[in-house]
């Protein structure tokens, strides 16, 4: 029967893959906290949407938690300051984005005392109406910090609005290498519990499903222990297989609901939240503090102590991978998992809201295997969770017919990279296809834009027209009454010559 | 063509599996190996020669097409697809066949099976059976003289280089005496001669269900537990899924089941026909080729109840005994056909690409 189980049945659910996860020693290791850098590096953009705006100016002194630039738009999220000290800088630094483009940050000198500002705790948070936690939370920065960056408290008033009846709290930690929401959970998984407690109630669902991977039964036992109390919090472990972190997957495997194509998960009564948001959701209202550190953690062979760091957004990589020491200098830096993660060029970038790690890989790791032909094994199309087929997509692309891949509904592709993965020929699948998203993106925008050149052109050759029309006409007025004169001028001395 | 897009060097995903195509084509060529050995013990040196000689020129072939076409010969080479068509052919032959039959047939496998297609991953029959159909109709005579098994310990059987003079000049006369018929071969004979299943089989050497395939028959062919194990490697490792086997050799036994059971004497049992000529070879080695067959699991299905469904009708009442290879090549026509129509759903979408409906009570 066993056998016959290999052949037939697969653990858990039939798409995805199961990588290596490397996730210990490193998720085992004692949560550590990084002393506050001389300085910080703070980017105004670290949320999807709008940039935020700096309020302070260059000298000014802040204190802790202080707002330092306030949002704009909206979407977008207010930042504050990580740590007291004075504002030494505004200007451009390489922000870690995969285009490499330099965005405008704040540059914060620590002044070494870390001494809090002003903090407004709210003793019941549940006595505040939804709209207040909403306000609060906007106010404190909080945006998704499983890595999608939404600003969350836009996310709490669409799930109002559209009355979602069930809140889904992904512990899933699906990416090879990372355990900050692991150890998160493991740590402080009475703040999660109460931060989710509070996203219900801004919400108003009337339960909570905290799906986490089977192979984190630390954070599984500790998460169980903070949620007993509250009978409509349910913890449920869930197979460990990549992408379960994925907000669709997750829903799938934990409500058996799939989410239609090109609608929002709230529109199937759910809403998902990452528990890292949870338990800033949690500090923003108990005690009043902003998002200003996270825990991130340090993996990848080349690290000399892996494990999770505690740190003040705004630190750079280098001052982490300083922290943890390293045992050789490494092949390749990566912001985020092994899966969907971005690559970094330097270590000069700084931590923000969505940095759930950093992965410093050693040469092996870092091996790229060169590319083959295609064999078509299928392997990409069994293991893609949203039930493409990449094959196909790929070879449209490849052919350099974009619609073609379309038609394949490329648009549905969450870029999670399993097809990738399970490649045996090692094609860069997830490649062509953000290539193809990119430039049916930049076509659609020229599309428009073009549409508009064409009708100015049109309007300046009416008006050129217009105005050709009116001269020629002009000049034959101005002909005809010249012919007119040189006839009447002919004329009389015809009749002069006459005699 | 393929340079419209120039990936820049790395992206993600940062992690790759362990496997690679070398990986996946070698075990491949592990689980054929007990069939082969077999073989090789079955059927003595003329059998080694035989194997040896067809994949040496299949990749031959590759090589010379890839010179040709200017690129680099060895690193294609060493993915191992070209040793596994030559392989495959090899073990399709009659075991004592001279040694142009597996010259010719190797390189029309690698460049008119494959390479005229544009190599690896583009070819839409199979090269193998694209070959091995190519030599039964071009000649039908040398691929149809058989040989009893005169197994390698036996003191009749050629030594190596009798063996070599097997392969290279033909059957000499010294073993004229061991020529025989294959069963579903002999049985069609005396069928189109008139007579019956149950007078016909018993001149046969070995029962037709014997499952040690100890009988007359190509050089891998006859081997069926040994076949069916590397299969099960192969489904255990995960290279193949079940749906092509299950479903050709499903497809196999049902009609032959139905028809022995009207008129055994007309109709070949379901034993026979699962045990014998390419059932099990094609069934977890040939008909489950990536490149040529679907690569939907529905896809996989249909596919594989068509070859079996096929194999049954040619051998029944088709022109020759043997349709695995035909019926390999009809389905893989259709392959691109199936993949068109049997797409997976989608998630979020319905079978025909339409996005779900929003549940009404989350609308309200
Ligand atoms: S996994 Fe790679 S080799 Fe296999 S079908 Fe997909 S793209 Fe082709
Ligand atoms: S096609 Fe897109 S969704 Fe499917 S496996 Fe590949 S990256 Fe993931």
């Amino acid at each position: 029967m066993g056998i016959l189980d290999r052949f037939f049945k697969s653990h858990g659910p039939d798409w995805g893959v199961h990588p290596d996860d490397h996730k210990r020693p490193a998720a085992d290791a004692p949560l550590r906290t990084l002393p506050v850098p001389e300085k910080l590096y703070i980017p105004m953009q670290q949320h999807v949407g709008g940039p935020a705006r700096p309020v302070v100016l260059v000298g000014q002194a802040v204190l802790k938690g202080q707002l330092l630039a306030e949002a704009q738009g909206n979407i977008s999220a207010p930042i504050h300051a990580p740590t007291s000290g004075r504002v030494v800088a505004i200007g451009e630094i390489t922000a870690p984005h995969p285009s490499g483009l330099a965005q405008l940050a704040i540059t914060l000198a620590s002044d070494g005392n870390d001494t809090w500002g002003e903090r407004q705790p709210v003793v019941d948070p549940f006595s505040l109406s939804p709209a207040e936690i909403a306000k609060r939370t906007a106010a404190a920065g909080v945006v998704g910090l499983g890595g999608a960056t939404f600003p969350s408290a836009v996310k709490f008033n669409l799930g109002k609005r559209l009355k979602v009846s069930t809140l889904i709290v992904n512990g899933g930690e699906c990416e090879p290498y990372l355990s900050s929401d692991d150890c998160l959970m493991r740590y402080r998984a009475s703040e999660v519990v109460d931060g989710l407690r509070i996203i219900m109630h801004a919400i108003g669902a009337g339960d909570a499903l905290v799906g986490i991977e089977e192979n984190k039964p630390e954070a599984i036992a500790a998460m169980k222990l903070a949620a007993e109390p509250f009978g409509n919090v349910r913890i449920c472990p869930v197979p460990a297989r990549y992408p379960m972190g994925s907000d669709k997957q997750l829903i799938q495997t934990l409500t058996g609901k799939e989410v239609p194509a090109d609608a929002r998960a709230a529109e199937v009564g759910v809403l998902v939240h990452n528990v890292s948001t949870c338990a800033a959701v949690h500090r923003a209202l108990r005690l009043g503090e902003p998002l200003i550190e996270r825990i991130v953690t340090v993996n990848g062979g080349a690290v000399a102590t892996p494990g999770n760091v505690f740190a003040p957004l705004g630190a750079r990589v280098a001052d982490l991978l300083g922290f943890t020491g390293l045992t050789q200098e490494p092949a390749r830096l990566i912001l985020g998992g092994p899966m969907m993660g971005t690559l970094l060029p330097h270590a000069t970038i700084p931590i923000v809201k969505g940095a759930s790690g950093i992965l410093a890989f050693d040469a092996r790791e870092a091996r790229v295997p060169e590319a083959g032909a295609c064999i078509r094994c299928g392997s990409c199309t069994r293991a893609c969770p949203m039930g493409l087929l990449p094959l196909e997509m790929a070879n449209h692309i490849r052919a350099g017919d974009l619609e073609g891949a379309l038609r394949y509904e490329l648009s549905d592709c969450i870029a999670c990279g399993c097809c990738a993965y399970v490649c045996p020929a090692h094609i860069p699948l997830v490649q062509y296809f953000s290539h193809a998203k990119g430039e049916l993106s930049a076509r659609e925008r020229s599309k428009l834009r073009n549409a508009a050149t064409r009708r100015l052109v049109e309007q300046r050759l009416a008006r050129l027209e217009r105005e050709t029309r009116e001269k020629a006409a002009a000049a034959a007025k101005r002909k005809a009454e010249r012919d007119a004169a040189k006839a009447r001028a002919a004329g009389t001395s015809v009749t002069e010559a006459s005699p | 063509m393929s340079n419209t897009l120039r990936p820049p060097l790395v992206a993600a995903p940062y992690a790759v599996t362990p496997h690679n195509v070398s990986r996946v084509m070698l075990w491949v060529a592990a689980a054929l190996a007990p069939a082969t050995v077999f073989g090789f013990w079955l059927y003595g040196w003329p059998a080694v020669h035989l194997w040896l000689i067809t994949i040496g020129f299949s990749l031959f072939g590759e090589a010379l097409c890839l010179r040709l076409m200017q690129r680099a010969a060895i690193p294609v080479l060493l993915d191992g697809s070209a040793l596994l068509t030559g392989w495959l052919l090899a073990l399709s032959l009659p075991p004592w066949a001279p040694w142009w039959l597996g010259a010719f047939g190797g390189l029309f496998a690698t460049i008119i099976g494959k390479q005229v297609f544009g190599g690896l991953g583009q070819n839409l029959f199979n090269p193998a059976m694209v070959a091995r159909v190519a030599l039964l109709i071009s000649f039908p005579a040398a691929m149809t003289v058989w040989v009893a098994p005169l197994p390698l310990t036996n003191p009749a059987a050629p030594g190596f280089i009798d063996g070599l003079r097997i392969t290279m000049g033909g059957l000499p006369a010294a073993f004229d005496g061991v020529t025989s018929a294959t069963m579903l071969g002999h049985a069609k004979t005396e069928l189109s001669r008139g007579i019956d299943l149950a007078h016909s089989l018993v001149t046969v050497g070995a029962p037709a269900d014997d499952l040690s395939g100890a009988r007359a028959g190509s050089l891998g062919e006859t081997a069926s537990v040994l076949l069916a194990g590397g299969g099960l490697l192969l489904l255990v490792l995960r290279i193949i899924t079940w749906h092509i086997p299950v479903a050709m050799l499903t497809a196999i036994a049902i009609p032959a089941l139905i028809f022995h059971a009207i008129d055994p004497t007309r109709y070949l049992s379901t034993a026979s026909h699962l045990l014998s000529g390419g059932a099990m070879l094609g069934a977890f080695f040939i008909a489950t080729d990536y490149v040529t067959s679907p690569n939907t699991r529905l896809g996989q299905l249909l596919f594989g109840a068509g070859v079996g469904f096929l194999t049954y009708v040619i051998r029944t009442w088709g022109g020759y005994p043997e349709g695995v290879a035909f019926a390999v090549l009809l389905m893989n026509a259709l392959t691109p056909v199936i993949d068109r129509y049997l797409k997976p759903r989608i998630y979020g979408r319905d079978r025909r690409g339409k996005a779900l409906e929003i549940a009404e009570e989350s609308t309200s």
